[in-house]
Formats: structure tokens, C-alpha cells, sequence
């Protein structure tokens, strides 16, 4: 298939980048709200990293878009309006507590890695290759939230609910990282997206309820649904606000 | 300045040059013993070279640095009038192609290179094994924290000569 030529193709491929790339660019930015009083010095390190590598994951889809797109990477990422971001629903909230974080980044890990596993295998060689790098990237995220996952579920009481209480609330907007995108079906045909969203949506389900069914009580029955990149609240609109800070102060500046 | 034998072609003068690039945040290695450079290209008019630069995290920031390291060294040896850095993913950077002498350096400048295996597997990736501590040479290490001062570095502890240190980790 040649994206170039097929405008239909590329702004499909467009929504699918753009749905990835500001999923892992919000979530670095909420991730680097705790460098510096995460709760242990290892952790502010680890958090830190963590939240670096994302950013980076996101600026090279960005520049993968942009080239597509004719556009510019710098002025995708801090150049939109709040409203024109498609994170999923997962990465609206304000970090919260670190129980609250440990929760959002162990659904967001799992569900990632299947969508990769899937991107991975892309017949669009460019996003094949880029999603193969960042899974091994990404493998290092997975074993450090695991670590944290069974850590807080085999804390004390008042840990064991904080925990269970964020996953509970973090529930339902986790499905939304699969979420239908614009174009999904042209995306699916042409094999850029290998399996259509409901199908990885199914196989990380069934995944992540083996292990959380230990430590939580029944988790309601939940799917994605269609508004759900399309849900920005005020906690994103303030994150927004910082992480376009500098852009915004000195238009068409460059480093 | 790049000392150029007579007889080189314009290819070994370029993989000449950019072995004596020092990585941005390691110096002690190069930018070829540390396995960045992918593809080096260029025509036999010398009008474009082509170097493909693999990083070995994608967000590291060290590859604007690089990109620009490559781009004036290359330039001031007048191999070719223009200068092509592309940062590619096509062949992904492993911690299998840092070279034998490049593992040597950075085991001499304090970091445990990475422990040696084909990862084909990415389950096989999240068992971190254990390193060698790069003062005492013991592999009673622990590890402290899989994330460091960099991407690439783990931050492990000696419990021999109770040295703390760092590993070029695995990936």
C-alpha cells in the first residue's frame, strides 16, 4: 500500500500515531510530576527514567506523523489546543497518590503491551521497526510495575485498599486504550493494525483479570467506548498548561 | 585532525573519523565501539554521505549531539559536500553490538557492560542477570535499581568490595 498517495490510508495512520504518541507523552508528563518526591530516592530515579523514555517514545512517533503529515513534530506535541490531544481516558487524571499511580501505570504497562506486540507486527515498516525498539524499552516499565503491583498488594491494610480502591476507580477508563479509532477498518485491511482494537482490547482483559482478581473484589464488566480519546477534563487542561508553558512563551522559538 | 593513509577509500575514512567520536555521556567509548553507527554510505564523487545512526534508547538525548558531533567532524574532513545523518530504527540497537574493545573501556572507566546473551526472547529480557562488578571483578553484585543516572545505565551494588556501580544495561 503506498500511505503517501492514499489520503483515505493516511490520515487513518494519522489518528492511530497520534493515539499512541499522546498516550505515552501524557502519561511521561504525569509520570515526571513525582521527580524529586516519589516516595524513596530509587524510585525518584526510576520514575524519572521511566517517564523520559515515554516522552522519547512519543517524540519519535510525533516525528513519524510529521513526516507523514508534512507537519512538524515540536508543533504536534505543544502547538494543539487542549481538546485536539487523543490520550485515552486512563491518562486524564491528575497523578494522585502513589497507590493511584502505581495502579494507572500497571493497567497502562499491560495494555501497551499488547497494543505493541500488535504494532509490532505492523505491515507498515516504519511503525513496525519503531514499536519493536520500544517494546524492549518497554519491558523494563512492565517488570518495575509488576515489582510495585505485588509490592502495595502484599503491604499492610490501609496499602492492600489504596491500591484496590485506584484500580477500581481507574477501571473503566483503562479500556479506553483501546478505544475505535477513525479509519480503524482501513488501518485493519491493510494490515498496518494487525488485530482490530476489540480483538487486543479481549486478549488484555482476559490478561490482567487473572492477576488483579486476587486484589479486587469483582471488577464491573467494562468496554471501550467510542469518545474514549475524546474526554479531556480540567486535570488535563492544567497539564496542558505546564508542559506548553515554554512553547507558548516564546513562539517559534528553537533551542 | 584525522590522519588519512594514502589508498583509504572515502567509506574507511569515514569509519576512521567516527571511531574517534567519544559518546556524549561515556567518553571512554566511541561511537563505534559502542555500536551506534549502523550504514555508512557515500558515492564515489563524494557529493553525500549517509550515516545511519542507531540510538540505543529512543529518547536518549544524546543522539542530537551525536547527530552533530558526526555532521562537523565529517565535515572538516571534506569527505563529501554534504553530510547525511539519519536516525534510523530499521536495525535495532542491541548491547550486543558494543564491540569486545568498546565492553574493555567501559569496564576500565567503572561500568559493568552489559552480560552477554542473544535476546530473542523479551520474557528472557526482564530477568536481569547478574553483573560483574567492574573494580574487584566479583559477581556477588546486587541489583539496587534498574534505572539510572541515564537510560542506559542500571545502578548495581558490589557486596565484595561494597562499591556501588554502574551497568551499561541490557537491551
Amino acid at each position: 500500500m503506498s500511505l503517501e498517495t492514499e489520503a483515505g490510508s493516511r490520515d487513518a495512520v494519522a489518528e492511530l500515531l497520534l493515539s499512541v504518541a499522546d498516550d505515552e507523552f501524557v502519561i511521561g508528563f504525569w509520570d515526571s510530576e513525582w521527580t524529586g518526591i516519589a516516595p524513596m530516592l530509587e524510585e525518584d530515579v526510576a520514575t524519572s527514567s521511566i517517564a523520559q523514555d515515554e516522552i522519547g517514545h512519543a517524540r519519535a512517533l510525533y516525528e513519524l506523523l510529521a513526516t507523514l503529515t508534512d507537519d512538524d513534530a515540536d508543533r504536534i506535541a505543544f502547538g494543539r489546543d487542549s481538546a485536539a490531544y487523543r490520550h485515552a481516558a486512563l491518562l486524564e487524571h491528575a497523578r494522585g497518590d502513589w497507590a493511584f499511580s502505581v495502579a494507572r501505570r500497571w493497567l497502562y504497562e499491560t495494555a501497551d503491551a499488547v497494543r505493541l506486540s500488535a504494532l509490532a507486527r505492523s505491515r507498515w515498516e516504519p511503525l513496525a521497526n519503531l514499536a519493536s525498539k520500544m517494546r524492549r524499552e518497554e519491558t523494563y516499565h512492565r517488570m518495575h510495575a509488576d515489582a510495585w503491583l505485588r509490592r502495595l498488594a502484599d503491604g499492610p491494610r490501609d496499602v492492600r485498599a489504596r491500591l484496590a480502591g485506584s484500580l477500581v476507580r481507574l477501571w473503566p477508563d483503562a479500556q479506553e486504550v483501546f478505544a475505535p479509532l477513525a479509519g480503524e477498518e482501513e488501518l485493519v485491511r491493510h494490515g498496518v493494525l494487525p488485530d482490530p482494537m476489540a480483538a487486543l482490547h479481549a486478549t488484555w482483559q482476559a490478561e490482567v483479570r487473572a492477576i488483579l482478581a486476587p486484589i479486587v473484589d469483582g471488577l464491573a464488566p467494562a468496554q471501550p467506548s467510542a469518545d474514549g480519546r475524546e474526554r479531556r477534563t480540567d486535570d488535563f487542561r492544567w497539564l496542558h498548561g505546564e508542559f506548553t508553558l515554554v512553547a507558548r512563551s516564546e513562539a517559534g522559538a528553537t533551542w | 585532525m584525522v590522519s588519512v593513509a594514502a589508498g583509504q577509500t572515502r567509506e574507511q575514512r569515514i569509519w576512521g573519523a567516527l571511531a574517534e567520536i567519544p559518546d556524549p555521556e561515556i567518553p571512554a567509548i566511541s561511537l563505534v565501539e559502542l555500536g551506534v553507527i549502523g550504514e555508512v554510505r557515500v558515492d564515489d564523487a563524494g557529493r553525500l554521505a549517509h550515516i545511519q545512526l542507531l540510538p540505543t534508547f529512543i529518547g536518549c538525548p544524546a543522539i542530537d549531539v551525536m547527530r552533530r558531533q558526526i555532521t562537523e567532524r565529517l565535515t572538516e574532513l571534506e569527505v563529501a559536500e554534504r553530510i547525511e545523518v539519519e536516525v534510523s530504527f530499521a536495525m535495532p540497537w542491541t548491547s550486543e553490538r558494543i564491540s569486545p574493545s568498546g565492553r574493555e573501556r567501559l569496564r576500565l572507566s567503572g561500568f559493568a557492560p552489559p552480560v552477554m546473551t542473544d535476546i530473542q526472547d523479551l520474557e528472557e529480557l526482564a530477568v536481569l542477570p547478574i553483573a560483574e562488578c567492574p573494580f574487584c571483578g566479583s559477581r556477588s553484585t546486587t541489583l539496587d535499581n534498574p534505572f539510572g543516572p541515564t537510560l542506559c545505565r542500571a545502578i548495581y551494588h558490589c557486596t565484595s568490595c561494597r562499591q556501588p556501580f554502574e551497568q551499561f544495561k541490557r537491551i
